[in-house]
């Protein structure tokens, strides 16, 4: 393992931040650790590198014991969340930054970062000011510098928080690509799951501090381990239910689950495309109460005559008028026991 | 951090507490009630209560006086603002000296208001009063009008569409917003006032004594040591609780309000009574900032052939054992080397109070730091005197006491210019520099130093110019055949005759160019960001 942590534990005052993290990363992996706004995964990447001193635990690099080691000689890049860029140096200096730092020649810096910069997408920008540049240029500026001095594990904090939707949609797949052919090894962290599974071959749900689920994109996305994780994903059709061979008992009735689902008092989430719209006397009665235009269909929220309220998924054309009754019923393929 | 706190120790506390024991010490027993005996005495009091009540007459007249200024620069665009702005910040560095010296000639005897209209004012508390307003007019301008410049004037404008009045806008919004800076700027004028020396040495004659003129004339004239040691224990309280006043007014001004770039909230001047506010301010500022300099350069050129001048460069063997030109390059190695000094202390203090984890241990020293600002000058001087005299510090015929005494009093200013703009030194720039291989020396040569090269030569320029006018400390260590410019002026001044008067306003006027300049270079450096002085 590239990155190993072991127990690794941060407190402030009596809170614990990072509570008893155990995480590692493999050579040539991208793990993103998602988690809400306090979640403690900042911290997480402050403690890998040197600028937050662990109260518990250790940190491992390529086996070796962190402790004690200062950041400047981690040999770990960290791309920070507002890019922090080094205002009154131009774009080159602030790439060759690192290089420089390791003693490299003028003549190597200046390949480097003419290499460097032609990667991001950037060619003959050395010379520019960094005031002058726009949010999406600031961050391949920041990767680019956090590239150059070629560190063994390269961390993002938010890489993509503060760009505009497009731009994030389009850069998040120039960099998987980009860290693909370099082979660069990738720990970020963010609070966005469409960056998060766009971007890593694993993700790692953090709360409060502790890892809540952690499994490759389609894994996470497909079995959300808790309530939290599934709330956090977005899913709101998330009740108690007792499971009992092949049937849930929940506030909505009786629902149809796979066979293999196990029993006993469980959390059951309901995917918005397994709850299907039809005409009103049939299945569970439910008054429309909003749409929302979603791109590629739209949500329809809900309110049921018992229960607590739905979102269903619905074609464009299909969608009923706010204010109209319809029935509900429930597909068992989109139903999820949880843990 | 080790090293300001030791060099205060040992060049400040040391020196102080060496005198204080000196005064109340008989037979190695402390003599705690001298202190009420002094203060019980009639003419001790008389100087208790002038020194409160000049302070407080001067302050409010700096008020006065300023507040329509700081107004006209902050909110008013009118060409030529930058350099009256520097113009108006001349008096402020100026040596107390020199400041004597132009009112002097102003309302002295054969002033320019004698000679006119037979009228004298150094005989009476005004032309005391008169040039600490002169002295202390950009303390309001910078402090007041500086955070005004940065108030939002749409505050104001919302307040007016509510339905209040241009002057009750004024009174009910940006009046509340200004009272901390207005505070913060009342406790220094205030402050700069209470322990005034130089001005009121000169203008008061033997009616006006101040604390610290007092202490002086205890030690040095009087010799009676237990009673300067009282007078400088007073002092000290005094100054402690002004201080202490001032840290809480200006922590609360870094706190509440939501500033705008100044550089946005000024406009050219419109209506008769915005017109009527800036010509007020221009006659104020050529009248009681401008003349008495032109009063002081014109006295200085009556001789015929700059007569006073080249008097200068004789050595006539009485006031001094050289040609008293030679105090400028004196003047000027002493001033190299206290600057070099004080920046050096005071950019370690700063940069170990502008660190984020630094507790209430550290901000108590921000406050102490301070202190030699306000305690007694010639205290200073006579402590370094009685107490670096024996080994292992024996600096008495050293030269670099008096750079020590004049760093002193410099490296206040160089923390508070320095200050503010390590605080606004992202903390994570560091850390992007250090993950990118940076150790925390070369961070600091980085990161660091880049940001604050600019305020580091202004908080230079600042403590030259105060160790230029540095009087009340040098006066007692300077050697009588090594003084710096400040004394020489004061050792003509003592002397009679017209030559020795010519000398002092031609020696005051070399004085005040020097300053001048200094002043200029750093207004063209000066960073909004750049601290409150």
């Amino acid at each position: 393992m590239l990155l190993s942590l072991e127990v690794a534990t941060v407190r402030f005052g009596g809170r614990a931040v990072l509570d008893a993290v155990d995480l590692s990363v493999a050579e040539h992996e991208i793990v993103c650790v998602l988690g809400p706004s306090g979640s403690g995964k900042s911290t997480l990447l402050r403690a890998v590198a040197g600028l937050q001193p662990l109260s518990g635990g250790r940190i491992l690099l390529s086996g070796r014991d962190q402790s004690g080691v200062p950041a400047h000689k981690r040999g770990v890049g960290l791309m920070f969340q507002d890019h922090q860029l080094f205002p009154q140096r131009d774009v080159g200096a602030n790439v060759a930054f690192g290089l420089r730092m390791q003693e490299a020649s003028k003549a190597e810096q200046a390949t480097e970062v003419g290499e460097l910069l032609e990667m991001v997408g950037l060619p003959g920008a050395a010379r520019r000011a960094v005031a002058g540049l726009s949010g999406g240029e600031q961050q391949r500026v920041a990767l680019a510098r956090a590239l150059a001095p070629r560190p063994r594990l390269l961390m993002l904090d938010e890489p993509l928080g503060q760009l505009d939707r497009s731009l994030r949609e389009r850069l998040v797949v120039e960099l998987r690509e980009l860290f693909g052919r370099l082979g660069t090894t990738v720990l970020a962290v963010t609070h966005d799951q469409g960056e998060a599974f766009a971007l890593a071959d694993r993700v790692v749900v953090m709360r409060d501090g502790r890892i809540a689920q952690s499994g490759t994109p389609l894994e996470v996305w497909q079995r959300p381990a808790d309530e939290f994780v599934a709330r956090f994903l977005g899913f709101e059709n998330v009740v108690p239910a007792t499971v009992t061979d092949g049937a849930a008992v929940t506030p909505w009735g009786k629902l149809p689950v796979p066979e293999t689902a196990p029993q006993g008092t469980r959390t059951l989430l309901v995917r918005p495309a397994g709850v299907r719209l039809v005409p009103a006397p049939e299945g569970l009665r439910c008054t429309v109460t909003a749409r929302t235009f979603k791109g590629t269909h739209v949500a329809v929220h809900l309110r049921p005559e018992d229960g607590p309220r739905l979102e269903a998924a619905c074609a464009l054309r299909e969608a009923p008028e706010t204010g109209s009754e319809v029935g509900v019923e429930f597909d068992p393929t989109e139903i999820v026991v949880l843990g | 951090m080790a090293g300001p706190v030791a060099f205060f120790a040992v060049f400040f506390a040391y020196p102080v507490a060496a005198i204080v024991a000196r005064g109340l010490k008989t037979d190695g027993t402390w003599q705690f009630g001298r202190i009420a005996d002094v203060v019980a005495r009639s003419d001790i009091r008389h100087v208790l209560w002038f020194t409160t009540w000049q302070a407080l007459a001067s302050t409010a007249l700096t008020l006065l006086v300023a507040l329509p200024a700081a107004y006209v620069f902050a909110r008013l665009d009118f060409p030529g603002k930058q350099v009256l702005r520097a113009v108006v910040t001349v008096p402020f560095v100026l040596p107390t000296v020199v400041v004597g010296t132009a009112f002097l000639a102003l309302v002295g005897r054969g002033g320019l208001l004698d000679a006119w209209w037979g009228v004298r004012l150094d005989t009476t508390v005004w032309a005391i009063l008169l040039a600490h307003v002169f002295f202390n007019y950009a303390v309001v301008v910078r402090t007041v009008g500086g955070l005004w410049a940065q108030l939002d004037p749409r505050q104001e404008e919302a307040a007016r569409m509510l339905g209040a009045s241009p002057l009750g806008a004024w009174r009910k919004v940006t009046l509340p917003a200004l009272a901390p800076a207005l505070a913060a700027g009342a406790l220094m004028v205030f402050l700069f006032t209470f322990t005034s020396f130089g001005v009121v040495q000169i203008l008061g004659g033997p009616t006006f004594s101040t604390l610290e003129v007092e202490i002086y004339r205890q030690t040095s004239e009087i010799f009676d040591l237990s009673t300067a040691a009282v007078l400088t224990l007073v002092q000290f309280v005094a100054v402690g609780a002004i201080l202490a006043v001032h840290a809480w007014t200006v922590r609360r001004r870094e706190s509440v309000l939501r500033l705008v770039d100044a550089s946005v909230t000024a406009r050219r001047p419109r209506g008769t009574g915005q017109w009527a506010v800036l010509a007020g301010v221009l006659v104020t500022i050529a009248v009681l900032l401008l003349l008495p300099l032109a009063v002081l350069v014109g006295r200085s050129l009556d001789a015929p052939g700059f007569g006073y001048y080249r008097a200068l460069t004789r050595d006539d063997g009485g006031t001094f054992l050289v040609a008293p030109l030679t105090a400028v390059t004196t003047s000027l190695e002493y001033a190299v080397a206290a600057t070099a000094i004080a920046v050096l202390i005071g950019s370690l203090a700063a940069a170990a109070l502008a660190r984020r984890d630094a507790g209430r241990l550290a901000r108590g020293f921000d406050a102490l730091l301070m202190l030699p600002l306000g305690v007694s000058a010639v205290t200073v001087g006579f402590g370094f005197l009685i107490a670096l005299d024996e080994p292992p510090l024996d600096l008495r015929q050293s030269w670099i006491l008096v750079p020590l005494a004049q760093a002193l009093v410099g490296a206040p200013f160089v923390v508070r210019t320095m200050l503010p703009v390590l605080r606004a030194v992202d903390g994570r720039l560091r850390e992007a520099a250090a993950v990118l291989g940076a150790s925390p020396w070369r961070v600091w040569w980085e990161v660091d130093l880049p940001m604050v090269r600019r305020a580091l030569l202004v908080a230079a320029g600042f403590a030259f110019a105060v160790s230029l006018g540095e009087f009340g400390a040098t006066v007692f260590i300077a050697r009588p055949d090594n003084p710096t410019l400040p004394v020489a002026v004061a050792r003509l001044l003592a002397r009679p005759g017209d030559l020795n008067y010519g000398q002092a306003m031609a020696l005051s006027t070399i004085l005040m160019v020097v300053c001048a300049v200094a002043l200029l270079v750093l207004e063209r450096l000066r960073t909004d960001r750049t601290g409150e002085f």
